[in-house]
């Protein structure tokens, strides 16, 4: 089972949606799609479930074309933000419901019913109606009821979106697996790079209706296409430098040459520029640690065990994440380090031409 | 300005309260110091609404008082307690200017039109709403609207405190980034006393000196977000607190070492005054276990290692009990005959859920 | 997911397309057919042209009843707006008093048009009505059936009376929606009661009260069944609306053609007038969603 989309696009008007995106999923597969609020995420479901049928491209189900059949026909689950139940309905009633649909007979609701309710820890509460439930408990009966249609494609909306954060991290750790067993192509819509990286699988970034990226979550994240991706795929947010490498030197923003070795050797001349996840950026000199740069101190969040230290260095506005209580008094100078091992390096048109080689950092 | 004392402070959405579970907001008594950031933290339900707003006064509390600057304010209504309030979903005036909305606040006191005008441009400058500020306030995006809510309670002069209510909710992830620090930044700017409430454990600790955590209508613990993270007053603070949460683990002492199940832990300190029938558990935190590739520690499996980029996740089993460690990015992970070493000064004790401080 | 694009559902609505067919499409073409045509019975027509346009385009008569339906129209549209939705501030918003209020609220909804003008009729007599008898012996000379003041009051009374709890009951649904937040944050500020209204009630209320205004429109340009039976047009022809007079000549003069077209010209002002209401009041919208779109 694959849910192919070719060349799928999505116009409104004046406004394009969805920007030529081709994708394939397999069945089995947990697919992140991740990106900023608009950037096409719930379009792209409502394509994938036929919602909504898109204005140029196909949609092809095991390499049958389906594009323009509408989801009533094809057999999907989709889960929302919002929690979305019967609310006058028993928890089990509503758990039931796809299942009455298709006219199941009583005792497999029974069982499929129970089983989805022992996965989704429902089990004590299936007397009771959505209203006397918590946010939680409400979430987990719309994703039983997804669970419980055994659809080949199920579609999840920033399902934990709306959770207490606690929560979210227990059903985060919960879903995939609950999900796995039944073999369907389970696609998932997060703001959150964090959420992405928990869940694993594939991820596709998206920015203004275009896919830029698709592949394994942890490779994009350590390999992002473009500089774009690894804003979309980066929180605490990637830092950048703009540099110029001329004759096996790099010259960084604000004065700083450095031979151009590890990710920079064997670069064409010509501008780039540089990003570095906050937790390269070092406040205290660290092995490797060739690059020091002097910025100013804007604003230090303590979390309890890390520092987030925001920098200010010739314009620019950088983040270093560092272990420990720093506490450091805003607009004071401070010298931070940075391993030239750790650059990603994107060339004038924002394309990945060199990221950090893991097997030399580690 | 002021400062907030809640003393003797309990509520009760029923008439009668017996019970302790009667009570949305079990009795508490605190003192806020003026120009403090605050935090409350806990999860749903936890009775952190209720309490913001008695302090905002849509909520009359059942007992107690609220004091603003020694001033009892209990039943006093919302608008004449000079408070702000930013709520979870941005609350603008939608058919009119960036402009206006700034404005309302001062032109509904009759404040004159120049001193409106500087206070404006004052606010809006600290905002980065300059741009912004002839355009219709529903054309804007949730964090420039965020950014005029919290205006509208900037422009005052005479704020006493500044109210919000999980006010990044609606906020990308990149976004939050820049509004936390601008937030921070302008704390320490304006000096007002904030109160911030979230279940979103880094929001409340990057933003707050002193976090409130709440738990079941009780405040659980009260201290800086080191604190917290260093030494839970309770499991569920241990729990709440850090990603992956505490592991907490069933366990008995004797001298200074912790027994779960057959496994023995080293303890930095002696607990003798451990009472007999108490619920005893240990609780060591992911980044607070080293994985070393055999000898001493705990005998564990790793069943799962989750690559989240920075760090790596290990979800290990130690007997029956799940444990999750935190490997460093570039940290290597032991295969066969892996064991755990808990840092010892950093196992702590807790009976019936509670910290037991140690005797040396 | 192999099932076949299926094409039932089509089949499930051809019903409806055929009643639709047979109530709106067929006796609009029927009329579109008698406007151009001149006919006197036994099935005899004769080709007219636009001749029943252009006489009904140019007679007084026409352009009296238009006026008088215009004017009738932004009378109960004045009217009925601001008092239904100063209805709807005053209704309570929890208690048991919501569902009393919507009950009695929905009671003039529930009755029958021409119950609704006999009703009137008796109540404004001078002899027997409540109304009437009062006004009399307080010593105000009111006489519906006589003086034309007096009969446009009384209809537009009347038609307050029934409709103006549509409009309320629409604004207090707008009123409900309005998340709790945005009130808090006025009393915060310090707002007033009539900035509450001009900047956070009027704005959320807007898209009903455009559904309203849209229904009230309507309904009162095509008002037949209430004046036929208070008034009965008079006196004179002070109150003959549009309806009435197409009815006039449809049924009492038998002049089919004319009436046909005046029935499509009719049509077209209702259209014409509801699209200017709706662009209108949706401009606004309009020009945020474009600004909105990057």
């Amino acid at each position: 089972m694959s849910l192919t989309l070719e060349n799928v696009s999505k116009i409104a008007g004046r406004a394009t949606h969805i920007a030529d995106v081709s994708l394939r999923l397999e069945s089995g597969s947990l697919n992140v799609l991740l990106g900023p609020t608009l950037s096409g995420k719930t379009t792209l479901m409502r394509i994938m479930a036929g919602l909504e049928p898109p204005s140029r491209g196909r949609v092809l189900f095991d390499g049958i074309d389906v594009t323009g059949v509408p989801v009533r026909a094809r057999n999907v689950a989709m889960v929302y933000q919002q929690f979305i139940n019967y609310p006058t309905l028993t928890v089990y009633e509503n758990i039931a419901s796809p299942l009455r649909v298709s006219g199941a007979p009583k005792d497999e609701i029974d069982r499929r019913v129970e089983e989805a309710a022992h996965l989704l820890r429902l089990e004590p509460m299936l007397g009771r109606t959505p209203l006397e439930l918590s946010g939680g408990q409400q979430q987990r009966t719309a994703l039983a009821r997804a669970l419980v249609k055994r659809a080949p494609l199920v579609l999840l909306d920033e399902p934990l979106a709306n959770l207490d954060y606690k929560l979210r991290e227990e059903l985060r750790e919960e879903l995939p697996k609950i999900f796995a067993a039944s073999g369907a192509i389970l696609v998932y819509a997060t703001t959150e790079p964090s959420e992405a990286l928990l869940l694993g699988g594939n991820t596709a970034t998206l920015d203004r209706g275009r896919v830029t990226q698709f592949g394994p979550t942890i490779e994009v994240y350590r390999r992002p296409a473009d500089r774009i991706t690894a804003e979309v795929f980066s929180d605490p947010p990637m830092n950048f430098v703009s540099a110029e490498i001329r004759g096996g030197v790099a010259r960084l923003a604000g004065d700083v040459s450095l031979p151009a070795s590890g990710p920079l050797a064997d670069l064409p001349d010509g501008p780039v520029t540089l990003g570095f996840r906050p937790n390269h950026l070092h406040l205290a000199r660290a092995e490797g640690d060739t690059i020091a740069m002097r910025g100013m101190v804007s604003v230090v969040e303590i979390t309890g065990s890390e520092s987030f230290v925001h920098v200010r260095q010739d314009g620019a506005e950088w983040i270093a994440l560092a272990h420990g209580v720093h506490e450091l008094a805003p607009g004071a100078p401070i010298d931070v380090y940075l391993d030239p091992r750790k650059l990603f390096v994107f060339d004038a048109d924002g394309r990945l031409v060199a990221a950090p080689d893991r097997a030399a950092a580690a | 300005m002021a400062a907030i004392t809640l003393d003797h402070l309990a509520h009760s959405y029923k008439a009668h309260p017996e019970a302790p579970s009667d009570y949305a907001l079990r009795r508490l008594d605190i003192t806020w110091r003026d120009g403090g950031a605050y935090a409350l933290l806990g999860p749903s339900g936890c009775g952190k609404t209720t309490l913001l707003n008695i302090i905002s006064g849509l909520v009359t509390p059942s007992e107690g008082k609220v004091l603003f600057d020694g001033r009892d304010v209990t039943n006093i209504p919302t608008e004449q307690r000079n408070i702000a309030q930013v709520f979870q979903f941005p609350v603008v005036y939608d058919t009119v200017s960036v402009y206006d909305n700034l404005a309302f606040p001062l032109r509904n006191r009759g404040i004159r039109q120049a001193e409106v005008d500087r206070r404006v441009r004052e606010i809006a400058g600290m905002l980065d709403l300059n741009a912004d500020l002839d355009r219709r306030a529903s054309h804007l995006t949730a964090d420039a609207k965020q950014k005029i809510s919290l205006g509208r309670g900037l422009v005052r002069a005479d704020t006493a405190a500044i109210l919000f209510d999980e006010p990044l909710t609606v906020i990308d992830p990149q976004l939050k980034w820049e509004l936390r620090a601008q937030l921070k930044q302008l704390h320490a700017q304006v000096g007002r006393t904030m109160i911030y409430v979230t279940h979103d454990q880094t929001e409340a600790m990057t933003f707050a000196d002193t976090v409130v955590v709440m738990y079941d209508g009780a405040v659980v613990q009260v201290g800086t977000p080191a604190e917290l993270f260093t030494k839970p007053a309770h499991t569920f603070v241990g729990y709440f607190i850090g990603s992956p949460g505490m592991n907490v683990l069933p366990a008995k002492i004797e001298g200074r070492t912790a027994y779960v199940g057959g496994s023995r832990i080293n303890l930095s300190r002696g607990y003798p005054r451990l009472a007999e029938g108490q619920k005893i558990e240990i609780g060591i935190r992911p980044e607070d276990i080293r994985l070393a590739p055999g000898g001493d520690g705990l005998p564990i499996t790793i069943n799962r290692v989750d690559d989240i980029g920075r760090i790596r996740i290990a979800r290990a089993q130690l007997a029956e009990h799940a444990l999750n460690i935190v490997v460093p990015e570039e940290a290597r992970i032991p295969g066969d005959g892996v064991h755990a070493q808990p840092i010892p000064e950093r196992v702590h004790v807790y009976a019936d859920g509670h910290l037991v401080e140690g005797e040396a | 997911m192999d099932k076949p694009f299926n094409n039932k559902a089509w089949f499930l609505v051809l019903p409806v397309f055929i009643v639709v067919a047979f109530s709106a499409i067929l006796p609009l073409m029927t009329v579109v057919n008698y406007s151009v045509q001149d006919t006197f019975g036994n099935n005899q027509f004769f080709w007219a042209g636009t001749t029943w346009f252009s006489e009904l385009l140019a007679s007084d008569r026409f352009h009296e009843a238009l006026w008088r339906q215009l004017l009738f129209s932004a009378l109960v549209l004045l009217i009925q707006i601001p008092l239904g939705v100063l209805i709807a501030l005053c209704m309570p918003r929890k208690g048991w008093g919501v569902s009393v209020t919507l009950v009695l609220m929905a009671l003039p909804l529930l009755i029958p048009w021409n119950v609704v003008g006999t009703i009137w009729q008796v109540f404004g007599r001078g002899d027997i009505g409540l109304l009437g008898y009062a006004l009399n012996s307080l010593g105000f000379s009111y006489n519906y059936v006589q003086d034309v003041e007096d009969a446009w009051i009384t209809i537009v009374v009347m038609d307050v009376w029934h409709w103006t709890s549509l409009v309320a009951l629409l604004a207090y649904a707008g009123l409900r929606s309005i998340p709790e937040a945005y009130y808090q944050a006025a009393r915060i500020d310090g707002a007033s009661r009539w900035s509450i209204f001009r900047l956070i009630q009027l704005p959320k209320m807007k898209h009903v009260l455009i559904i309203a205004v849209l229904l009230r429109f309507m309904d009162s340009f095509m008002i037949y069944t209430e004046p036929f039976v208070l008034t009965g047009g008079g006196p004179g022809n002070s109150t003959t609306f549009l309806s009435i007079d197409l009815v006039k000549l449809a049924l009492g003069q038998f002049d089919l053609g004319p009436a046909a077209a005046m029935s499509i010209v009719y049509f077209l002002i209702i259209l014409l007038l509801s699209w200017v209401f709706y662009t209108v009041m949706t401009q606004d919208e309009d020009a945020n969603r474009k600004e909105g779109t990057p």
